[in-house]
C-alpha cells in the first residue's frame, strides 16, 4: 500500500466537474508534481487532499487507513498557497509561532527553537522580526514553507509556490526547495503550471488536463514518451506526422540534419529562424506532408550553414526517438 | 451508500462553534428586527379590538381627508428635495473632481457638516437665518419658514450631503484613459461630458434620486420643528401614536412610509457604488484641463453652498453664546446651563453614553456577522438567511423601526419588556436602524482578505476564533474603526426612532433639543446642538488618525 492513495475522487461545482474519477498513489519521500493548465482543478484536487475542500465521491487513503472523512487538522499536512497567505500583521517569528502554539506539549522556550532552526533552515535568521511587505518575494515563499514544516508534518503541500516570482529567482527556488525536501526527506505534492519547473523538480509527474489525469510518470518518460498529444504539446514541443496509419510524433531536437540527400530523408523548406541564445529553433515546411514542422539545432551550426529562407534541409528521424500514438 | 457519503462530507467540515455564534446573532436579529416588523404589519391589518380588519384601516386612512392630505404633502416635499439635492450633489462633487477650484479638501468638510448635527437643528439654523427674527427675513425678505419652504430647504441641507458622497465616489473612480482617447480623437468637451461622463454617471444619478427621496420621505425632525400646519407622514405617525394612541392608524402610516425605501430596495438601487467594479490597475487617473471660465462659475457655486452651511453653523454659534438674539448680543455662557426641565446637562451625557454602546456593541455585531457570512462555510440556509436579512434594515426608515419596537417590546406579555424605556432598547434600535452601511462596508474589508488565510490556519491546526481575533480582526482595524464612527455620530444626531423609545429619565440631547424649540429656548437649543457637533467632529478627528496609524 501507498503512502497516500487517492481512490476515484470526482467533484463538481455546480454543473462543471472539475474533478473526474481522479486515481493516484504517492510513495513516501518523494516529491510529485501535478502538472496543468490553470484552471484544470489542481488546486481543488490538492485542497480534497489537504481535507479542506470535499470531494462529492471517492476516497483518501493516508497510510493504508480511510481518512475520506478525516478533518483537516488530523490529517497532518504543511501547506503553501500560491499567495504564500503570510499573516501581514505578525512578523516572520510571529507568523511560525503562531502554528506552533497549537502545540501544547512544548515548552515556549522548545517553540521559539524549532522556530530558529526552520528559520535557519530556509536562510532567514536575520529577517525574523521583518513584516511580511518587508521581505521579497522568494523570502515569502521561503517564509511560508518554513511555517508549513514547523509543524513537522508528514506530508508537504505546495500550491504555485514560485508562480509569483521572477524567473531568476524562481531557477534559484526550484533547487533550494529540492534540496530542502531532499534533506528532510518530507513526502511533497507540488502543483504547478509551469512544465519546465515539474521536469526538473519532480520525481514524478502528474500530468492533468480537463479535470482528468492524462498521465503519470517520471519526468524523462513524460518528455521521451508522453502518452499523448495533449501531454506531448504542453511539455515542450512536438512535431507530428503520419505514418502509414499511424500519427507519430518527434522533438524539434530529435531531428537530425545531414548535408546529403539520401532516399527516405525528408526534405524541408527553412521558413523562419528563431534565435533562442544557444539553439536556434528552425520553422521549416515540409512539402510532402504538408504541415510545418521545428527544428532545434545548436546555433553555430546554423550560422556554418548559413541558412536563409527557402533553403533546402535535409531530415532524418531517428526511429528510437520517434513517439507513435493511436488516432 | 451516496447519501451516507454526502452525510459524512457535510459533517467532517461542520463547526460547532461557528454553528452556536451564527444561531445566536441570527436570533438576536431575528427577535429585534423580523418580529417586530411582522407586529407592526399585523396590527396595521387589525382593527382595534385586534381582529382581522383587512384594508379597513387604509380605507378608513384615505377616506379621511386630513389624514391622507399627508401623503401628498410629503410625495410633494420629497420630490422637490430630491430634484435640488441631486443636482447640487453631483455639481458639487463635479467641482471637486472635475474642475482646478482653489480649495477643494475645505468644501469637501463643509459639504459634510450637516452629517454631523440632528435634522431638527438644520431646522433651527435655518429659524435663524429665515424665522421671524432671522438675519434675512429682517433685511425683508420673508420666506415663509414654517411651513412647506422650511421643510424643503431643511431636507435639502439634509440629504445634500449624502448626495454629494454618492457622486463624489462615482465621480473619483474614474479611467482617465476614456477621456485622453476623447482628447486624442478631437472630442469636444461638452461631447465628452454627454457622451463619457453622463453614461458612467447614469447608475449613481438613479440611486441618488432613490436615496434623497427616501431619506427626505421619513424625516421626522425638521417637519416636527418647522412644519407648522404642513402634515407630512413622519410627524402623522408621531401624534398617531404618541398623541392620540390611535396605534393601527400608526401602524398604517408606518406601512405607508416603508414604500419608497422598498421600492428603491426591490429595484437595487441602495447598494451603492457598483460602477467602481470596472475599475482595474490600469486605470489611470483622469488630468484635469484648463479652463478659467468652468473654474470660477464652479468656484461661485461652491462659494454660494459652503458659505450657507457655515452661515448655519454660525448662527448656532451666535444663538448659543449672545444673551438675547437679536436684541441683547453681549456674549454668554448661560445657555450651556440647561434647563432641568428640559434635562439639562445629563441628557447630553445620556447622549455620548448611548452612542458609544451603540459603537462598540454596534461594531462587535456587525463585525461578527459580516465574519460569519463570509468566511463561515457549510451553513447554507442559515448563511442566505443571513445575507437576505443584513440589507433589509436600508429599507426600514427610523420613524418605523420606533413604531415596531414599541409594538413589539411594549407588549406586557413579551419577555423581552424589561428593555422597554431603558437604554438597552435605545442602543439595540441604533445598531439595527443604522446596521446595513457598517455591514457592507465590513464586507468589503473582509472580502479582500484573502481566503487562503483561514485554510492555512486551518491546516496548521489553529481553532478558528484564534483566527478571527489574532488575524481577521487587527487586519480590519480600519474598517472597524470607521463602522464605529458611523455608529457613533448616528446615534448622536438620530431621532426618529429613539422619539418613540426614549423615557423621561434617560432623555438623549437630541429630544431634548427638539423640546427646547418646541417651548421657544432656541439660545438653549442652539447650545446644545455646538456640543454634539463638537463631539461628532472629535470623535470623526479621531478616526482619522486611527485611520492614518493602520
Ligand atoms: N469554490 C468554487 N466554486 C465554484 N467553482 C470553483 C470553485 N473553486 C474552483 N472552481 C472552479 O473549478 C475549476 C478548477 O479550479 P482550480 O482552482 O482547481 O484550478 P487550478 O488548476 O488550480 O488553476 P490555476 O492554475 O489557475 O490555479 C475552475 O474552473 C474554477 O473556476
Ligand atoms: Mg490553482
Amino acid at each position: 500500500m501507498s503512502f497516500l492513495e487517492i481512490k476515484n475522487i470526482t467533484k463538481r461545482f455546480g454543473q462543471q466537474t472539475v474533478l473526474s474519477n481522479i486515481n493516484m498513489n504517492i510513495e513516501q519521500g518523494e516529491l510529485v508534481c501535478i502538472l496543468g493548465p490553470s484552471g484544470c482543478g489542481k488546486t481543488t484536487l490538492l485542497r480534497i487532499i489537504a481535507g479542506l475542500e470535499t470531494a462529492d465521491s471517492g476516497q483518501i487513503f493516508i497510510d493504508s487507513r480511510d481518512s475520506t472523512f478525516l478533518p483537516s487538522s488530523k490529517r497532518n499536512f504543511g501547506i503553501v498557497f500560491q499567495s504564500y497567505a503570510l499573516f501581514p500583521n505578525m512578523t516572520v517569528m510571529e507568523n511560525i509561532l503562531f502554528g506552533l502554539k497549537q502545540k501544547k506539549e512544548m515548552t515556549s522556550a522548545e517553540r521559539k527553537k524549532k522556530a530558529l532552526d526552520m528559520l535557519n533552515l530556509v536562510d532567514l535568521c536575520e529577517h525574523q522580526n521583518k513584516y511580511p511587505r518587508q521581505l521579497s518575494g522568494g523570502q515569502q515563499q521561503r517564509t511560508a514553507i518554513a511555517r508549513a514544516i514547523a509543524l513537522s508534518p508528514s506530508y508537504l503541500l505546495l500550491d504555485e509556490p514560485l508562480s509569483a516570482l521572477d524567473a531568476k529567482v524562481r531557477a534559484k527556488l526550484r533547487t533550494e526547495i529540492r534540496a530542502l525536501q531532499r534533506k528532510i526527506g518530507i513526502t511533497t505534492i507540488m502543483v504547478t503550471h509551469d512544465q519546465e519547473e515539474a521536469l526538473t523538480m519532480a520525481d514524478r509527474i502528474i500530468v492533468m488536463n480537463n479535470a482528468v489525469i492524462e498521465q503519470i510518470a517520471n519526468p524523462h518518460t513524460i518528455y521521451n514518451y508522453p502518452a499523448s498529444r495533449f501531454v506531448a504539446d504542453f511539455i515542450g514541443t512536438m512535431n507530428f506526422y503520419n505514418e502509414g496509419e499511424a500519427m507519430r510524433g518527434i522533438r524539434p531536437e530529435k531531428i537530425k540534419v545531414v548535408e546529403h540527400w539520401e532516399p527516405h530523408d525528408i526534405k524541408a523548406l527553412v521558413k523562419e529562424l528563431e534565435f533562442k541564445g544557444a539553439f536556434t529553433r528552425i520553422h521549416s515546411h515540409i512539402p510532402k506532408e504538408n504541415s510545418e514542422f521545428f527544428i532545434d539545432l545548436p546555433s553555430e551550426r546554423v550560422e556554418n550553414m548559413k541558412l536563409q529562407r527557402d533553403t533546402m534541409l535535409f531530415l532524418q528521424i531517428p526511429e528510437e526517438h520517434a513517439v507513435r500514438y493511436s488516432v | 451508500m451516496a447519501i451516507i457519503y454526502s452525510i459524512k462530507r457535510n459533517f467532517v467540515r461542520f463547526n460547532t462553534a461557528q454553528f452556536c455564534v451564527l444561531l445566536f446573532i441570527l436570533a438576536i436579529f431575528t427577535i429585534s428586527f423580523v418580529f417586530p416588523l411582522g407586529t407592526l404589519f399585523s396590527k396595521a391589518f387589525t382593527g382595534e379590538n385586534g381582529a382581522f380588519a383587512g384594508f379597513a384601516n387604509y380605507k378608513s386612512y384615505f377616506g379621511n381627508p386630513s389624514l391622507s392630505v399627508s401623503v401628498w404633502n410629503t410625495i410633494d416635499i420629497s420630490l422637490v428635495t430630491t430634484i435640488f439635492s441631486t443636482a447640487f450633489g453631483f455639481l458639487y462633487a463635479y467641482a471637486i473632481t472635475r474642475t482646478k477650484i482653489l480649495g477643494k479638501s475645505f468644501f469637501k468638510y463643509v459639504a459634510l457638516v450637516p452629517i454631523f448635527i440632528p435634522t431638527v437643528v438644520h431646522a433651527l439654523g435655518l429659524v435663524y437665518i429665515f424665522g421671524r427674527q432671522g438675519v434675512i427675513t429682517r433685511l425683508g425678505f420673508d420666506i415663509e419658514l414654517y411651513g412647506r419652504n422650511g421643510i424643503i430647504i431643511s431636507e435639502i441641507i439634509y440629504t445634500f450631503p449624502q448626495a454629494f458622497l454618492l457622486f463624489l465616489v462615482a465621480l473619483e473612480y474614474v479611467d482617465g484613459r476614456l477621456y485622453e482617447a476623447c482628447e486624442v480623437m478631437g472630442v469636444k468637451p461638452l461631447r465628452q461630458f454627454l457622451h463619457v461622463t453622463l453614461p458612467e454617471m447614469k447608475y449613481t444619478v438613479v440611486n441618488t434620486i432613490f436615496v434623497c427621496f427616501t431619506l427626505a420621505f421619513t424625516d421626522f425632525g425638521a417637519p416636527k420643528v418647522i412644519g407648522g400646519n404642513y402634515n407630512v407622514l413622519a410627524t402623522d405617525i408621531y401624534k398617531q401614536i404618541a398623541g392620540q394612541f390611535n396605534m393601527n392608524m400608526g401602524a398604517v402610516v408606518g406601512t405607508l412610509l416603508l414604500i419608497p425605501a422598498i421600492i428603491s430596495f426591490i429595484t437595487g438601487r441602495f447598494v451603492s457604488n457598483k460602477n467602481t467594479s470596472t475599475l482595474n490597475s490600469k486605470t489611470i487617473p483622469l488630468t484635469i484641463s484648463k479652463n478659467p471660465v468652468r473654474d470660477a462659475t464652479f468656484f461661485l457655486f461652491c462659494g454660494f453652498i459652503a458659505t450657507f452651511f457655515i452661515l448655519l453653523i454660525i448662527s448656532l454659534f451666535i444663538g448659543a453664546f449672545t444673551t438675547y438674539y437679536p436684541y441683547d448680543l453681549n456674549l454668554t455662557l448661560k445657555h450651556f446651563i440647561f434647563n432641568q426641565s428640559k434635562g439639562g446637562i445629563g441628557c447630553f451625557f445620556n447622549s455620548v453614553l448611548m452612542s458609544v454602546a451603540s459603537a462598540v456593541l454596534g461594531s462587535i455585531f456587525v463585525f461578527v456577522y459580516s465574519y460569519m457570512m463570509e468566511k463561515a462555510e457549510g451553513f447554507g440556509i442559515l448563511t442566505k438567511y443571513g445575507k437576505l436579512l443584513s440589507l433589509l434594515p436600508l429599507a426600514v426608515p427610523g420613524m418605523v423601526i420606533g413604531v415596531s419596537f414599541i409594538f413589539f417590546f411594549n407588549s406586557e406579555s413579551n419577555p423581552l419588556h424589561f428593555i422597554y424605556g431603558t437604554i438597552i432598547i435605545l442602543v439595540l434600535s441604533n445598531i439595527i436602524h443604522y446596521f446595513s452601511v457598517p455591514y457592507l462596508t465590513a464586507t468589503g474589508a473582509l472580502k479582500k482578505l484573502d481566503r487562503e488565510f483561514e485554510m492555512v490556519a486551518e491546516s496548521m491546526n489553529i481553532p478558528c476564533w484564534q483566527t478571527f481575533f489574532r488575524v481577521s480582526v487587527p487586519l480590519s482595524t480600519h474598517a472597524i474603526a470607521e463602522i464605529a464612527m458611523y455608529f457613533f455620530v448616528n446615534s448622536m444626531v438620530t431621532v426618529s426612532a429613539i422619539v418613540f423609545l426614549y423615557s423621561a429619565n434617560f432623555k438623549i440631547a437630541a429630544i431634548a433639543i427638539t423640546h427646547m424649540e418646541e417651548a421657544g429656548d432656541i439660545s438653549q437649543a442652539a447650545a446644545m446642538s455646538l456640543l454634539i457637533l463638537l463631539v461628532n467632529v472629535a470623535v470623526r478627528m479621531l478616526y482619522h488618525i486611527i485611520k492614518e496609524k493602520s
